[in-house]
Parts: structure tokens; C-alpha cells; sequence
């Protein structure tokens, strides 16, 4: 078992919250260095390069239909000749957009709510955790139809919807790991000590949940960007002729037997931004963590 | 340690891999050695009571488990004799007297009688089933009355068992395509004591249908069926020309349209129920012999809000439907051998082809949209165009909106909804311009420009016009299909004069078929009885 | 441990019924009914066929009916699929994508916990990258995409495996490889985050200053911990893998409980949509008390609480 003298040194080091020299350990830190540099481009070409394009995303041109890759049309075109790396550049805006954003809301609903459940435990957390089992099991595609009914076409209801589903399984991480540390003998003994209980949960419960809570958000902003494939099928999300990665990507794999770079470009992209911040949710990680 | 985990993966793959067999036998190959006839059919049908079905889907199955009086020569389209193998027509053209085949069987082995026809078409019509297509069995005098409730006597209804083997039926008015209705599945019998086992002659909620349960008068008879798994049917050895049925069973795959074309790449089916556009190119430059184009009698249009301004301009609708180019969008978005449409009615409905009475003119659309007060499209307010999500849609509607944009200088918001809260802002009238569809019930032309009338439940564009409506009426007064074609024609111009429907092209239906399929002959009706097909290797 | 579970039985029961309401007012809120089509019925014959399912009551009876159905079992006629019950559906499909979900757990277990453990011991080495990439094909490629491609190559190309269809072992393998990956990307980059967690605890670096091999160290020490955060993610994730996959159903043509779940809802399939929920609810819960009772398994200091 754990020697508890032991503990009691190490309480020291971890209960020290945000690490003051995190830019400097990040500057150091190699996955930090890849993963910023990759992401940073992507979204520049996102954000800035269709200026430079002379295409636009909705213009059709019928006759040529989905054509290879060529010197005018780099990443070729699609079924109705639209080009499509404008459409790439400019449907990664706004996958990106809501990628970040949904996954903001996500990560500061289930993290707050899986750590009050987890750590007043008892009944607090029996009714807080039969509310998310709740939301878990009421019919997404019913709430997402009647969200359009209800409130037509908008932005915002996109991160509502995405944010009702994606939290669930973060709060229930959190949750269970709250539980684990609060277990655990520094937390016991900053109890014992006297320590405020938004103390005890900011400093020492917190901090050790950042390794499960970072890895958890760098995988949902992919879930996030192809959930919003799925809501716009439904009629809330972005509206054609605008599409998004994930849009695209589904649209590609119809038709990639004959269309190869309808698929592979978009997913390209989709797979660099994934690659890129799971660098980041590694450096960002190991710099929370400078025990080792 | 470490390297362990390194194998273990890669070992595992290999294990699995190894475990996967390559199927020694398709079942393309299978069906012929067998005579069982492997067709994709798309969807998985509501179920299997002839009365209460609407679709395509049903059908394709209902043809290979029932029989109606009469049946149609695929290849021809004549009609033949089904399970009544003789008919009279009395002078006047009302009474028809039909004689049934005493071979004609259940597939339980009870004799198909009049009164099972009579005991059908009361159940059909009785309002309480709910039957949605009853409709069809209106030209039966008193038949209208009936199911709507005025009358609870069926004995007013023209439709009598003379006696086992005597079916009279009494029509309201002289209809001359009269035979051809038999033909659908609405006018098929059901085994009335099967029926009564399982509920009431009008219980929806019935386990008739059910395989241990199911009895039908077709060349087949059910066997087995699953949810999205299949339905296969074997052969019914009552069905009264049992011996010149050539398959043995025929296996239905709900499979949709991608899986669908990967199985028939893999010789997995015979007959597909559509082809992905994507792939329509492939096969017609690499196996042209597979891949067929149906005509179709189905028109594809944008339903106009005629209520709501600007539209309510005619001039705003004629410069829309002016602007569009059909050529263009069906010869490469569509590609499936559609027809660009510049009339309502699809094209030898019933004979009737309407005559075209515009074409693709960008220059007059903007001059329309100039008179009606937007020159180059100025000042023109948004509206939205609305459709169903699904691909097909959305690509039509991006072209046609580029179409828009470009030659008349408007730009219309796209928007799309799911399938039933479309349904439902379409009946509401919420909406600007809506995608629709109208698939012909029966071959006349009435069943498409019927749509326009002013108190038709499925005109949702707020168009009324007197003079329409009368010319439609006119057409059910005359028998002489000269004049009615007459009418018809002059329906067509009004309706396209006002346009409140933009017809865009015109259904043509695709399939992937196997060289092997014998007796699939194309038709307009997409009618394909199964006793007509069989299978043989092709070298 | 049996207390805990007595208890969350207790609660489902509640549970559920909050569940079943909230999803019968979802469904009359949301427009259109099980009957509209392209080609509408009357408005007549709409009424006569809703008087079939009890639809034509007053809203409060028609709940009462409802939730008086349910206790007693009766899920129901499916309002799209006439001729069948809402439990024989069930019954006939749930079988099915038990299966797949099972092969799929395996693999995404099998694949996913090594690979995080690898890419934790490979930590800050260059081999990192390599297993940090293998880890993210599954998010990289969704279902959608790595099911058509895994059609592609060992189906079309290779020809080992059949295009379609759930007959022989064979045909369970390329789907539950579509399934799994996802699963496996999560799993595989919990474990990894867990594992550099405990790894860095002082009792193990006292270990390792014992002399310990890194490995023995592992498996005898720290993997149960490690692994808690994957065990809270695996509950839900489960109950979705049996619960069937619209995707890999549709893919595949896998007479699975996951087209049901989808089309149940735009059918507007009420009584199917009510059985799925509850079904999947059931799920829910009881997997959330697997995964506790595991927590406590694994930290028994838990069981204080």
C-alpha cells in the first residue's frame, strides 16, 4: 500500500494547480511544436486561403462534372464540377468553427457536472447520474426534429444539440474518476486539514483529472465535426450548397470507388486536424504533469 | 514482453483472416443451378396485406404471392386472363361477368371463389380498415358511397358472387381501361377464413401475414421472412399453372442502393431495384449488358407557393421555369436516361403525350422577371427552395439554384428538412418553392393533371382555376379518347401557363439485371410477374 | 456490492418512467404521424386508421393506456411494419447486434489496451508517433468511410469475404472490424493517459528503484488503475455496441436492432421508437452498474461511500 510519509511529501508537489512555466514547457515540448504547426496551417488555409482562390464554392459548371485532380482544379471536382478544394478550405471553417466550440461546451458541462456528482457522491450523485442515463437514452433524432420545428435554422442550435449528446460520456468519466482520487490519501488529508471543498476540488481533484479530460476532448472535436454531418442531414445544420468536412467525407465515401478524390482529399484534412491535436492534447498533458 | 504484443496483433489479424472463406459459390450461380431468382428490392415493405399497402416495394413481393381476375403480358402489355379465365361485358358496357378458372387455388389448397373477390372487395372498401388506396375501386358502382361511410349495406355495391365460380361486378360509369385495374394489387383477393382466424375481416392489426400463417392465390408462397433480413417465397404447387412456373423460389433482399450495387458486382444478386448515379457511367461503359432504363411514370417538379409574393406573379413562375436547363441537368447530374420535362404529364401516358408548349429560354425569363418588376433579378426578395433531405435532391436543387442565379441574377436559400416534417410544411403551405413528385396510379393521364384541381388534397400551390377543373370534369364525361386527349391537351396549356407545378424531368426507372434472367421485359408499369421468368447460364 | 445493486434496480424504475414520458411527449410534439405520405390519405381514412392504434383518444388517456401497456409488456403493434410486434422486433433483431456488438468489444479491446500501453511505454520516443496514428485510425476513418474501404480492398478486390449479408463467421468479421476501430481509437488513447498517470506515481517509481521490471510492474501494478478511466467510457459505449449501428448495418445488410432505432424516428414509428428507448434505456442502466460495481472492484475504498 502507499506509504503514507510518502504521500504526504508528494501532496506537496501535486497540490501546486496550474503549472507557472506551462508556455515554457510547451515551447520545449515536441508534440507541442509538430501539433501547433500543423493545426496553425491547416487553419490558415482554411480561414485565409479561399481568398486566394479564383473559385467559389456554390458556382456549378454541369458539363464538367466530377473531374480528377488537374492544374485549374487541384483537388479536382465534384458531381455538379464545383471545385473542390475551395469547398474543402471553406467547409473546414466551419467544421473547425463548430468543432471548438461544441467541444468547449461539452468539456465545461461534463467536467463541472461529473465532478459535483462524483465528488458529493452519495444521493447528489444517484439523481445526477439517472439524469445523464436519461439523456442518454431519449431519442436523439426526435429531439434534433423537433429542435428545427421549434426554432427553425440556426447556428447555435447546433452546438445545443451536439453539446446535449457529447457531454454525457465525459461527466460519466469524470465522474468516476472524481471518485477514484477523492479516495485517494492527499485528498483525504487536505479534508482532514481543513481545506474548502472548491479548494480541494480545483487543486487537487481537477489537476488529476486533466489527463483523462484532455485525451477525452481531443477525440470528441472529430465526433463533433461528423456529428454535424448527421444534424445537417436532419435539416439543422449548415445548409447546401455549403457543406462541411463532414458533409464531404460522407458524400466522398458514396461515391470513392469512382470518385477517389471526392473522398480522400476532405479526409485528408479531416485526418491532419485529428493528428495534429491529439500533438497538442500530448504536450498539453505532459505539461500538466511535470512529475516525471 | 514487449515484442509479444507486437505479434499478437498482426497474429490475430492473420487468424481472422485466415477464418474468412471465399465464397465458393454466388448466388447468381447458385440461382440458376437452384431456379431461385435473387432481387434487391431496396427497402423493407410495410407488410404484406394487399389492402393496406401503397408502394413499390410491396409490390414487387404482392406480384409473386397473389393473383388478381386479370394479369398483363409483361412484354406487350395486353391483358390476360389471371384467375378468371374468361369475362363478358354486357352492351351497355356496365355489368362485367367473370368466369373463374376452377384451377385456381389457395396456396392451402382451398378453390379461389367468387365469394372470396366479393369478400375482398368488401374488406377493402370498408371504411373502418382504412385501406389508403381504396380509392382504386371506386369505378365499382356504389363503391364510393360505401367506403365513405354513406351506406353500411355492401349489398349497394355492384359486386356479386353469382356463384363459386361467377363474378359480377357493376361499374358506376362506362370505364374503359376497366380491365387493366385488376392488375393492381388493391383489387387482389385475400383468403377470407384466414383472415377471420387471425381478427375481424377489418382488423389492421392482424398476424395473417405472418408466415405460419400466410395463405395467397400467386405463383408463389411465402416461406420465411425477416426485417431487413429477406423474404423468400418457394413455389406454390396449387397455383393454377403450377407447371409453367419455372423458378422454384424467389428470395426478396431489402438492401439499399450502394449495398445493393457492390452485391451485384459480387454476383450476389440478379436484379437490383435501382443504381447509384455515381455508378451509372461505369456500367454503361463496362457492362452495358447489365444495366437497363425503364420508362417510368413519374414526373419530378417544383410545387410553387402561388399564395405567397413574389410568386404569386405568374410571370415570376414562367421566368423560374424558363431558366432552368432540363438538358444539362439530366444529361450530367442525372444521367439515368431521364427525360427533361416541359409538360406535366409524362410522356404516352395512356397513350396521351402532351404537346410541348415551352422550352429552356433564359432571354424571355429575364424579360418576364423584368416585367414583373425585378430587371436582372433586383429588389427580388429571398425565398427558399424546400426539399427532403436526400442526396439526389440536394444536387438537383444546388444545380438549379446556380441555374437561377447565374440567368437571372436571384439567389434562393436552400433548405432542407426530414422526410415527414417536409410532408408536413408542404401540407401547411409553408414554403416557397418545394421539390415534389407525382407517380402515376393508373395509365391515364387524368392521375397526373388530377393533382391541379382545385380541391385536390394533393395541390399544395394554392392555384385554383375554374376552367381547369371543368376541362378535367369533361374528361370523365366522354369515352372517345380523341376528345378526351383534346381536353387533356387544353388542361396541360393552362396549367403550364400558370405554372404553379415547374415539371423538371420525367422518372426513368434503372436497374442492374444479370444475363442470366430470362422473361424481365421493360415496361412503363414495371409489372414483372414472376411465372414469365427463369433463369439460365449465358456463356 | 449487492446493496448497490438492490439500490440501482430500485431506481431504474423511476428512471424509465421519467424516460418513457418525456419520450411520449417528444413524440407528440414532433409534426407529421406514422400514416403521412407523399401521396396523403384522406383525412377521413387518417382518423380511421389512427382509431386502430387508440390515436384518436384524448392525449391523457392515451398516456394512461400507455404506460398501463408497457407495465404489463405489451410493447405493442409497430405502426410501419404491419403484422408485427414491437417485442418480436426487438426479439428478432437484439440477437443479432449482441453479436456484433461483442465481436466488436473484443476487437476494440484487443486492439485498443495494447496499443495504449505500448504508446505509454514508448512515451516521448519517436515509435510514439507510429502508435499514436494507428490508434486514430478509427476516428480518422468513421464507420462510413472505413466500411466501404474494407468492402473495397477484401471484398470487391481480394474477394474473401461476401459483399452483403449476416450468414456464415466470415461475414461477422468485416463489420465488427468497422464497429470496433472507433471504439479501439478511444480505448487505446484512455489506456495510454492512464497508464503515463500511474506510471508516474511514487510507489511504482519505489518499485521500479526495487528493481522491478517496467512490465511486471505494469501488469502486477498499475493497469487495474490505469484503466478506470477506459472501464467509465467502456458503460455506455457497450450498450451502444449492442444496441446495434444504423452504419454498419445499413453497410453491410445486417438484420440488426440499429436500423430500427433510426428509421423507427423518421417513420414517426411511435410504439417502435417507445420500445427502442426503453430498451436502450435498460441498456444504459444496467451497464452503468456493471461499470460501478467494476470501479469498486478495482478501488475498494469506493465501497465506503
Amino acid at each position: 500500500m502507499i506509504n503514507s510519509k510518502k504521500e504526504k511529501l508528494e501532496l506537496s508537489k501535486r497540490a501546486g494547480s496550474v503549472p507557472t512555466n506551462l508556455w515554457q514547457t510547451l515551447c520545449k515540448s515536441n508534440n507541442a511544436r509538430i501539433g501547433f504547426t500543423l493545426f496553425l496551417t491547416l487553419s490558415a488555409l482554411c480561414f485565409i486561403g479561399p481568398f486566394f482562390i479564383p473559385h467559389s464554392y456554390e458556382t456549378t459548371q454541369l458539363s464538367i462534372g466530377a473531374s480528377a485532380p488537374s492544374v485549374v482544379h487541384l483537388f479536382g471536382t465534384d458531381v455538379l464540377g464545383r471545385d473542390l478544394l475551395i469547398r474543402t478550405l471553406v467547409g473546414g471553417q466551419i467544421s473547425i468553427f463548430v468543432g471548438f466550440l461544441a467541444t468547449a461546451v461539452a468539456l465545461i458541462i461534463g467536467t463541472t457536472y461529473g465532478m459535483i456528482a462524483g465528488y458529493v457522491g452519495k444521493k447528489t450523485d444517484a439523481l445526477m447520474m439517472r439524469f445523464v442515463d436519461t439523456l442518454y437514452a431519449l431519442p436523439f433524432t426526435i429531439m434534433v426534429i423537433l429542435l428545427t420545428v421549434l426554432f427553425g435554422r440556426s447556428l447555435v442550435l447546433i452546438f445545443l444539440a451536439i453539446g446535449a449528446v457529447e457531454w454525457l460520456t465525459l461527466a460519466r468519466i469524470v465522474r468516476g474518476e472524481t471518485r477514484n482520487i477523492k479516495t485517494q490519501a492527499f485528498v483525504q488529508a487536505a479534508q482532514l486539514n481543513g481545506l474548502p471543498h472548491h479548494q480541494i476540488i480545483t487543486k487537487h481533484i481537477l489537476r488529476n483529472l486533466i489527463s483523462p479530460v484532455i485525451v477525452f476532448a481531443t477525440l470528441t472535436i472529430p465526433s463533433v465535426i461528423l456529428l454535424e454531418s448527421v444534424i445537417s442531414f436532419l435539416g439543422l445544420g449548415v445548409q447546401a450548397p455549403l457543406a462541411s468536412w463532414g458533409s464531404l467525407i460522407n458524400e466522398g465515401a458514396q461515391k470513392f470507388d469512382v470518385y477517389p478524390w471526392l473522398l480522400i482529399f476532405p479526409s485528408i484534412f479531416f485526418s491532419l486536424t485529428i493528428l495534429s491535436l491529439n500533438f497538442i492534447g500530448d504536450a498539453f498533458r505532459d505539461a500538466f504533469d511535470p512529475v516525471l | 514482453m514487449k515484442f509479444s504484443f507486437t505479434l499478437i496483433i498482426p497474429l490475430l489479424i492473420s487468424l481472422f483472416l485466415s477464418m474468412a472463406c471465399t465464397p465458393a459459390q454466388t448466388n447468381v450461380e447458385r440461382g440458376i443451378s437452384e431456379q431461385v431468382l435473387y432481387i434487391g428490392i431496396g427497402a423493407e415493405p410495410e407488410g404484406l396485406d394487399p389492402h393496406l399497402v401503397s408502394g413499390v416495394t410491396e409490390h414487387y413481393v404482392l406480384l409473386s404471392l397473389f393473383e388478381g381476375l386479370t394479369t398483363v403480358d409483361p412484354k406487350t402489355l395486353e391483358i390476360l386472363p389471371g384467375v378468371a379465365e374468361s369475362w363478358t361485358l354486357s352492351e351497355e358496357g356496365l355489368t362485367y361477368t367473370f368466369h373463374l378458372d376452377s384451377e385456381a387455388h389457395w396456396s392451402n389448397g382451398d378453390p379461389v371463389t367468387a365469394h372470396d373477390f366479393a369478400f375482398s372487395y368488401q374488406r377493402i372498401l370498408s371504411p373502418k380498415l382504412g385501406a389508403p388506396y381504396a380509392y382504386m375501386l371506386y369505378p365499382i358502382k356504389g363503391a364510393e358511397a360505401f367506403h365513405k361511410g354513406q351506406t353500411d349495406s355492401f349489398s349497394t355495391v355492384g359486386v356479386k358472387a353469382i356463384d363459386a365460380q361467377t363474378l359480377e361486378i357493376e361499374l358506376h360509369s362506362v370505364t374503359p381501361y376497366f380491365l387493366s385495374l385488376p392488375t393492381h394489387f388493391t383489387w387482389w383477393p385475400v383468403h377470407p377464413p384466414t383472415i377471420l382466424k387471425h381478427g375481424s375481416m377489418v382488423d389492421r392489426i392482424s398476424k395473417w401475414t405472418q408466415p405460419k400463417h400466410f395463405v395467397g392465390n400467386g405463383p408463389f408462397a411465402l416461406k420465411s421472412w425477416r426485417l431487413n433480413n429477406g423474404i423468400r417465397v418457394v413455389r406454390n404447387s396449387h397455383y393454377r399453372e403450377a407447371d409453367s412456373v419455372k423458378l422454384n423460389g424467389i428470395e426478396f433482399l431489402p438492401i439499399n442502393l450502394e449495398t445493393e450495387e457492390r452485391a451485384f458486382r459480387a454476383g450476389q444478386v440478379h436484379i437490383t431495384s435501382g443504381v447509384p448515379t455515381a455508378r451509372i457511367d461505369w456500367y454503361r461503359a463496362n457492362r452495358p449488358e447489365n444495366i437497363r432504363f425503364d420508362p417510368y411514370l413519374g414526373v419530378y417538379y417544383y410545387l410553387v407557393n402561388t399564395e405567397k409574393a413574389p410568386l404569386s406573379d405568374k410571370r415570376v413562375r414562367q421566368a423560374l421555369a424558363y431558366a432552368i436547363n432540363r438538358e444539362s441537368l439530366v444529361n450530367y447530374v442525372l444521367k439515368g436516361g431521364q427525360k427533361p420535362a416541359y409538360h406535366f404529364t409524362p410522356p404516352n401516358t395512356g397513350g396521351f403525350t402532351a404537346e410541348q408548349s415551352f422550352t429552356y429560354d433564359p432571354d424571355k425569363a429575364r424579360t418576364l422577371l423584368t416585367e414583373a418588376g425585378f430587371p436582372n433579378g433586383e429588389n427580388f426578395p429571398e425565398i427558399e427552395l424546400l426539399y427532403n433531405t436526400s442526396e439526389s435532391h440536394k444536387i438537383v436543387a444546388e444545380a438549379i439554384q446556380q441555374m437561377w442565379k447565374q440567368e437571372l441574377g436571384i439567389t434562393i436559400r436552400l433548405h432542407n428538412q426530414e422526410w415527414k416534417v417536409y410532408l408536413d410544411s408542404r401540407q401547411k403551405g409553408e414554403f416557397d418553392i418545394a421539390r415534389a413528385a407525382w407517380i402515376g396510379d393508373y395509365l391515364d393521364p387524368y392521375t397526373f393533371l388530377g393533382l391541379g384541381i382545385s380541391d385536390s388534397g394533393n395541390n399544395h400551390s394554392g392555384w385554383k382555376d375554374l376552367e381547369f377543373d371543368q376541362l378535367l370534369y369533361e374528361t370523365t364525361q366522354t369515352l372517345e379518347s380523341g376528345q378526351r386527349f383534346e381536353l387533356f391537351q387544353k388542361a396541360e396549356d393552362r396549367l403550364i401557363e400558370a405554372m404553379p407545378f415547374i415539371p423538371i424531368y420525367f422518372y426513368v426507372r434503372s436497374l442492374l439485371i444479370d444475363r442470366s434472367v430470362d422473361g424481365w421485359h421493360s415496361n412503363i408499369l414495371d409489372y414483372h410477374p414472376y411465372q414469365f421468368i427463369s433463369l439460365s447460364a449465358k456463356d | 456490492m449487492l446493496q448497490l445493486s438492490i439500490r440501482r434496480l430500485a431506481q431504474a424504475i423511476p428512471t424509465l418512467w421519467i424516460i418513457a414520458t418525456l419520450t411520449f411527449i417528444l413524440m407528440q410534439l414532433t409534426p407529421g404521424g406514422p400514416f403521412d405520405q407523399e401521396k396523403p390519405v384522406t383525412p377521413e381514412i387518417k382518423k380511421l386508421i389512427e382509431a386502430h392504434y387508440g390515436m384518436d383518444k384524448p392525449i391523457h388517456e392515451q398516456y394512461i393506456q400507455f404506460i398501463v401497456k408497457r407495465l404489463q409488456g405489451d410493447f405493442g403493434p409497430s405502426y410501419k411494419y404491419a403484422g408485427w410486434d414491437v417485442d418480436e422486433i426487438i426479439a428478432q433483431a437484439f440477437p443479432v447486434s449482441l453479436e456484433l456488438g461483442l465481436y466488436a468489444l473484443i476487437i476494440a479491446i484487443l486492439i485498443g489496451v495494447p496499443l495504449g500501453i505500448l504508446s505509454a511505454l514508448f512515451h516521448k520516443k519517436p515509435m510514439e508517433i507510429v502508435f499514436m496514428s494507428l490508434a486514430l485510425i478509427g476516428i480518422c476513418l468513421p464507420a462510413f468511410v472505413l466500411g466501404p474501404l474494407l468492402l473495397l480492398v477484401f471484398s470487391t478486390e481480394l474477394g474473401w469475404f461476401n459483399p452483403f449479408g449476416w450468414n456464415s463467421f466470415s461475414d461477422r468479421i468485416l463489420p465488427a472490424f468497422t464497429l470496433g476501430l472507433f471504439y479501439a481509437s478511444f480505448i487505446a488513447r484512455l489506456t495510454r493517459s492512464g497508464t503515463l498517470d500511474v506510471l508516474k506515481h511514487p510507489y511504482i517509481q519505489t518499485a521500479r528503484a526495487k528493481g522491478l521490471s517496467k512490465i511486471r510492474i505494469l501488469f502486477v501494478h498499475t493497469l487495474r488503475s490505469a484503466l478506470s478511466p477506459v472501464v467509465s467510457y467502456l458503460g455506455p459505449a457497450v450498450a451502444g455496441m449492442i444496441s446495434g449501428s444504423f452504419v454498419v448495418e445499413t453497410l453491410f445488410f445486417i438484420p440488426g436492432l440499429g436500423s430500427f432505432f433510426v428509421n423507427s424516428a423518421f417513420n414517426r414509428d411511435d410504439t417502435m421508437v417507445m420500445g427502442t428507448v426503453l430498451f436502450y434505456a435498460a441498456l444504459i442502466i444496467l451497464f452503468n452498474l456493471i461499470v460501478d460495481l467494476i470501479q469498486i472492484w478495482m478501488n475498494p475504498k469506493l465501497n465506503r461511500d
